[in-house]
């Protein structure tokens, strides 16, 4: 059966991007089965793992029994220490709220920027919109010193703010924006303004309503790099209390690294939300992949 | 039309629309309107970005260290004293060595995968969770995982050598390998990004050069050899220099498997950046390391623009 006859009988399964629109021998589809078979178990199984000694009592774990359940059967107990050490919860929040509120600055303050460098005619407009695409390639590592210098300076260390201003920052995001608005008709901005709308009721009303997508594909990567972020929260916070997840889980690593049960039931509860967000988002975060990362070109 | 001078008010119903003839004059409205919307951005780019990279300047000419004592500018001292400094070179070589170690698999297990579940069988949501989970976690996470799994006594990775008939190793501890553990995990935890890229693109294939090449009786690897990659070759460019860029920055999960502890052959440039200024703060000569860093990233990034300007014109050409 060609595409084709397939496409005449069913017109919707043309739009449909994993169409098999290239089908080859029935044998060369097995083959190509199996190969992806062994990759997906190959992919899956150091977290399948992970999960497994996450359910194994410590001294099962510390066995070196390559069991997936141990002699002892399965347990919870890992969970249930990890999850009655109190620092976890606030951790999570600490990060929740981080990474919400870089987030929401991030998009916020660069979609009004890359609609000004779209539509908005002033001074400074080209040369500004160049320096930011310069920034692109700054790698934020080497920012370290000075950034760190000017958060003593500005008493931002070991403050949830001093975490999270330096995030904000998204030129990548900034290009990304503009392009988009770039390409939204001019003429329905234009009917609204002549019935006097101003700049910010065409943008609140007209442009960020049809950039809701792209908007959320930006925001859901921008929270990604955030939770998961690790050297700059590594640096700026000292303070327990204040610690992100990915930092605080590293600092008591040490604290019980010979409890294997623990230290993987840690990891998994740590990766949970994202999973569950990714299994929610997965339609725009594949397609966010696309926008977003062909951006930073 | 041509009479309106830029500063009278009465300008501004004129240039309301900016789109016919000639560009009118700029209007206070837009003017004001322009700076209030990049404002807020550009205060924060200002702040966080354009300021520390010119503090950071600064700061590499001189011995300023974290408490405060020194700050005296002291010349290309800092910069003198790194391009003489073996730890340093050893670290830039560390750094490209990662790179080239795991920028190779990183595209070419990506583009495998990418091929494979753009065939259209079923399991498509399967696959895409399985190739890119790993990539959502943290690098607390995935080198948490990876410990356990090059555990020298315990772990799955000597479990399967000594299975298939092979001396168990310590993989994290021994210093011929340990670069080769690091770039093992790294493949796993990132190549779904790059995967997902590849992806995106192949869905971009015109499906009629398909029909007209099985029409022609071409086979799979065919198409695939003389149709698919030529296709992606622009993305493949991409891909490349974007997982060049990323893994020349190597530092969170060398840094957690190996415990924090230095290894002359696993320290990249980033972790000898924040060794110099975290652990023995030497705040200017960190800065100075940074900036020989950042100068060859731009190098490359400015190569690269260049590659691709020549790419593009040679296309435009031969229209």
């Amino acid at each position: 059966m060609t595409t084709a006859t397939e496409t005449l009988v069913t017109p919707g399964a043309a739009k449909r991007p994993s169409a098999p629109r290239h089908r080859g021998t029935s044998i060369g589809r097995i083959v190509a089965f199996v190969c992806l078979l062994v990759l997906a178990i190959g992919w899956l199984l150091p977290f399948l793992w992970a999960v497994a000694t996450a359910f194994k009592t410590e001294t099962d774990a510390a066995s070196g029994d390559a069991g997936w359940i141990g002699p002892s059967g399965p347990t919870i107990d890992a969970f249930v220490s990890i999850l009655s050490q109190g620092n976890v919860y606030i951790w999570a929040w600490n990060s929740l709220w981080t990474s919400a509120a870089v987030t929401i600055i991030t998009v916020a303050i660069s979609a009004l920027a890359a609609y000004a460098f779209s539509r908005i005619d002033f001074s400074g407009r080209r040369w500004l919109f160049a320096v930011i695409i310069a920034a692109i390639v700054v790698p934020p590592q080497v920012l370290i010193i000075p950034l760190f210098y000017e958060m003593l300076a500005f008493n931002m260390v070991d403050t949830h703010w001093g975490l999270i201003l330096p995030q904000v920052i998204a030129p990548a995001m900034v290009f990304i924006l503009k392009k988009f608005f770039d390409q939204v008709p001019i003429e329905l901005e234009d009917a609204a303004r002549v019935d006097g709308a101003g700049r910010f009721r065409v943008f609140w009303s007209i442009a960020l309503p049809l950039s809701r997508p792209i908007l959320a594909s930006v925001a859901i990567f921008v929270f990604i790099g955030a939770w998961n972020n690790f050297l700059w929260p590594f640096l700026v916070i000292n303070d327990t209390t204040l610690m992100t997840l990915p930092v605080g889980l590293q600092t008591v690593i040490s604290a019980y690294g010979v409890q294997y049960a623990q230290v993987m039931a840690q990891a998994v509860l740590a990766a949970l939300p994202l999973i569950v967000v990714f299994m929610i988002f997965q339609k725009q975060i594949v397609k966010g992949v696309a926008t977003s990362g062909f951006g930073g070109q | 039309m041509t009479a309106v001078t830029p500063r009278t008010d009465t300008s501004l119903v004129v240039t309301g629309s900016p789109r016919h003839g000639r560009r009118p004059a700029r209007s206070r409205r837009d003017e004001l309107s322009g700076w209030l919307f990049a404002g807020p951005f550009l205060v924060v780019f200002l702040l966080f970005m354009v300021w520390p990279i010119l503090h950071g300047i600064y700061l590499s000419f001189t011995d300023q260290s974290l408490t405060g004592a020194g700050g005296e500018l002291v010349g290309f001292a800092n910069y003198a004293d790194a391009l003489s400094d073996p730890v340093m070179w050893q670290s830039l070589g560390n750094t490209a060595w990662f790179t080239v170690l795991s920028t190779v698999p990183l595209v070419l297990i990506a583009l495998v995968m990418a091929l494979l579940v753009d065939r259209g069988l079923p399991g498509q949501w399967l696959w895409r969770l399985s190739f890119f989970t790993p990539y959502l976690l943290a690098s607390t996470v995935i080198s948490q995982i990876w410990v356990w799994i090059f555990n020298p006594q315990i772990g799955a990775a000597n479990n399967i050598l000594t299975a298939i008939g092979l001396e168990p190793v310590s993989w994290l501890q021994d210093p011929n390998i340990n670069m080769m553990a690091i770039v093992i995990a790294t493949v796993w935890w990132t190549v779904g990004f790059n995967f997902l890229l590849y992806l995106a693109a192949l869905q971009n294939v015109p499906p009629q050069q398909y029909e007209a090449a099985s029409l022609d009786g071409a086979g799979t690897w065919r198409q695939i050899w003389s149709i698919t990659i030529p296709q992606l070759g622009p993305t493949t460019g991409m891909i490349v220099i974007l997982q060049v860029l990323a893994s020349l920055k190597l530092f969170d999960q060398a840094y957690q498997m190996l415990g924090g502890v230095s290894s002359d052959t696993t320290r990249s440039i980033v972790q000898y950046i924040y060794e110099a200024g975290f652990v023995d703060y030497r705040f200017g000569y960190s800065s100075a390391i940074s900036y020989i860093f950042f100068a060859l990233i731009v190098i490359i990034g400015l190569g690269q623009a260049i590659v691709t300007g020549r790419r593009n014109s040679a296309k435009a050409g031969a229209r």
